[in-house]
């Protein structure tokens, strides 16, 4: 009797499994290229055809982001810090946003649909643009586009094959921190956080996300030529496993990996942790805090990795007309300068830089610097097709997802 | 009002329908548990089977998104292999949920035993509020006190003792061993209370002395218990993400690949998904033998 019973479950288990797997069932989307020229040395992708908007309407009263914590700011952490009633005001478009923490929880949610958009990091973004799920730009519909820092249009990270995927918003560096009292000579070069004989083994960190095994292929680039890794994204197998073997060989020396940054200051305040990658803005909050930990940072001879956040539309948005308004919006000089005066980030528009105020922040994060720009290394998605025009042999995102579980142990 | 005839019996459509469950009692049973049970049928074991379906799929190379067009069994080679990682992960892991077993039995059963035998029942309920009252923190709370003891450079830890284990796998498995020792500790009570004191009378006539009593007769008897409260604390163990990112410093667990690989490579987290469900099976087994299951 009770062998019937339980075949009776499972039976009903079965038939309803295969009733929702028949409805999801999805055929991959074919590709066929975007028209446009590709700039030497960067790939073509397929990229499956959305459409794009080509006039702008009347705002459709409401709009649904995907954005990083700091991005969005209403007026509820701090009644002075608020761009999002002013935005609701002008244009009507009421403002539901959706805080992510890492860029992989907003490439699920922009996939899973019921957004407009989101403020993509490069590790994100072009995921996005090759899965179809982000819709190309018509950037002569957002007027604030044209004073946008020129270094940042149509760079491998928010273009591809030639069209731009998004309003660039703002970027910011990897840069090596160190606690000034406990790490006396300044570092100069990565070799700090790789060296096996550190002083400062077990304190030192990196951060928690497979993208960090870019870091340790900048490193390589400098340090093992014969390899030949010119771009730290695009990488074949062979300078894929020296990569690893790299950051493996760095595990003993790490206390903790960081993703979270309040944890990471928390770690720096008490001294469990004295050296490592870091962004400016935690050494800020460092200096600023009380009492203050007395934190430096650099930016190695080798060069760093960074990030560099772009607006982009989802292809299934339902109101593309208030996301367009959005990314005009927070591409325009006073409200861009004021979010990354509040976050800590190099702004993308030209406008943040001219009062006061925003002259210091431009100085600060070095924004209309070129030459700076240029030696960051900004986060994009590896991917197969090679991002220097080799071909199909680089290692792509998930592989890294993978050999990152293998170098954690 | 519903019309009577003169038999006594009832009309109108709820009598019909009282009549009609009597003389079906086993319709009635089902009725009663249709809601419950599609619950548990379609919520809880729907979805766990749609995951491990998906741990069936494969990603397309350039997209990155699961690709529903064929099955194979690659993610399934990729977590038993023993060239990779994995295997010494799931190691691990059940190594932890062992040892953080093994701990708070240990310091559930002095407890225990004290607060159902030693304490008087009106102070027994106190001690069970007690013993419960850490639940009411919460995890991620918790989480960060101990994080604050474990701290290697100025923790209480290092501050009292000039010692501290630091933020590793020793110090993960306290904080696990601290977060579940409630659920160890109410079966064992449980298991204690219908224990007759009578038969702690009688070891204590035919000569044993404590240790005796305690070894051949109160252990054996709260074997069921114990293996009871081992459900909690190894399948909570053996799931965890949250504690191991806290106090675990450089630590990977089961916990932290499904949930680092679950937007990027959802197939691969479903198969070691599916792996921390097998090991739980197997100790589910485990523990049915030894009567857990009548003891929850």
């Amino acid at each position: 009797m009770k062998s019937t019973k339980r075949s009776v479950a499972f039976a009903t288990v079965g038939v309803l499994a295969l009733a929702a797997c028949g409805s999801s069932a999805k055929s991959t989307t074919a590709g066929t290229a975007a028209a446009g020229t590709a700039a030497a040395g960067t790939p073509t992708f397929n990229i499956p055809k959305v459409p794009t908007l080509d006039k702008l309407g009347a705002g459709e009263g409401a709009l649904d982001i995907v954005v990083w914590a700091g991005y969005a700011e209403d007026g509820t952490n701090d009644p002075k810090v608020d761009w999002v009633k002013p935005f609701e005001k002008k244009t009507g478009c009421v403002v539901a946003a959706k805080t992510a923490g890492t860029s992989d929880e907003m490439v699920s949610l922009i996939q899973s649909g019921g957004y407009d958009g989101l403020s993509a990091s490069g590790d994100a973004s072009l995921r996005l643009i090759v899965g179809g799920d982000v819709a190309p730009v018509n950037t002569a519909l957002v007027p604030s586009y044209t004073n946008i820092q020129d270094f940042l249009k149509n760079r491998p990270w928010n273009s591809a094959n030639g069209q731009m995927y998004g309003i660039p918003h703002g970027w910011g560096a990897n840069v090596l921190m160190y606690n000034k009292s406990v790490v006396t000579t300044a570092p100069d070069s990565w070799s700090a956080v790789f060296d096996p004989a550190s002083p400062y083994k077990g304190k030192i960190t990196a951060y928690d996300s497979p993208i960090y095994i870019a870091d340790a292929a900048l490193y390589l680039s400098k340090t093992k030529p014969k390899l030949k890794i010119t771009n730290p994204y695009a990488l074949d197998q062979a300078q894929f496993d020296a990569s690893v073997a790299l950051l493996k060989a760095q595990k003993p020396l790490i206390g903790e990996y960081w993703s979270d940054y309040t944890k990471y200051q928390q770690a720096v305040t008490s001294g469990s942790i004295v050296l490592g990658t870091s962004w400016q803005v935690i050494q800020n909050a460092l200096t600023a805090q009380h009492p203050p930990v007395e934190v430096a940072s650099v930016i190695p001879k080798e060069g760093a990795t960074g990030w560099s956040d772009t607006w982009m539309v989802a292809s299934k948005a339902k109101h593309p007309n208030c996301m367009y308004m959005w990314m005009d919006w927070i591409a325009s000089g006073p409200i861009n300068e004021q979010v990354a005066s509040y976050f800590g980030e190099a702004p993308a528009s030209k406008g943040a830089c001219t009062d006061a105020d925003g002259k210091t922040l431009c100085a600060d994060y070095h924004a209309d610097d070129k030459a700076y720009s240029d030696s960051i290394h900004f986060w994009t998605t590896p991917t197969k097709t090679c991002l220097d025009g080799r071909g199909d042999v680089c290692v792509p995102y998930a592989s890294w997802v993978q050999a990152w579980d293998a170098i954690k142990g | 009002m519903t019309p009577q005839d003169s038999g006594g019996v009832q009309r109108g459509s709820v009598a019909r329908l009282a009549r009609f469950f009597d003389r079906h009692p086993r319709l009635r049973l089902a009725s009663f548990l249709s809601g419950p049970g599609a619950w548990l049928i379609v919520a809880y074991l729907g979805s766990l089977v749609l995951m491990l379906l998906t741990s069936l799929y494969g990603l397309n190379d350039f997209t990155g998104k699961v690709d529903r067009s064929r099955t194979t069994l690659e993610n399934y080679r990729q977590v038993i292999s023993t060239n990779g990682p994995y295997l010494a992960k799931i190691v691990r892991t059940i190594g932890i949920a062992a040892g953080v077993t093994v701990i708070d039995i240990v310091m559930a059963l002095p407890l225990a035993f004290f607060i159902a035998k030693v304490l008087s029942p009106r102070w027994r309920r106190f001690g069970i509020v007690a013993v419960l009252m850490p639940l009411w923190a919460s995890y991620i709370v918790k989480g960060y006190a101990w994080r604050t003891l474990l701290d290697p450079a100025g923790g209480v830890f290092r501050k009292t003792f000039h010692v501290s284990p630091g933020f590793g796998q020793t110090g993960l498995i306290m904080l696990l061993a601290y977060l579940w020792l409630p659920y160890m500790v109410l079966p064992i009570v449980a298991g204690l209370e219908r224990l007759p004191d009578s038969l702690l009378a009688a070891s204590a006539d035919l000569g044993g002395r404590n240790i005796r009593t305690l070894r051949s007769i109160v252990l054996p008897l709260l074997v069921p218990a114990i293996a009871a409260g081992s459900i909690f604390t190894f399948s909570l163990s053996l799931g965890d993400y949250i504690a191991v990112g806290l106090v675990g410093g450089t630590t990977s667990v089961i916990g932290s690949v499904v949930n680092s690989n679950i937007s990027t490579n959802l197939p691969f987290a479903a198969a070691m998904a599916a792996a921390s469900i097998v090991v739980v099976g197997a100790y589910l087994t485990g523990a049915r033998r030894l009567g857990a299951f009548d003891n929850l």
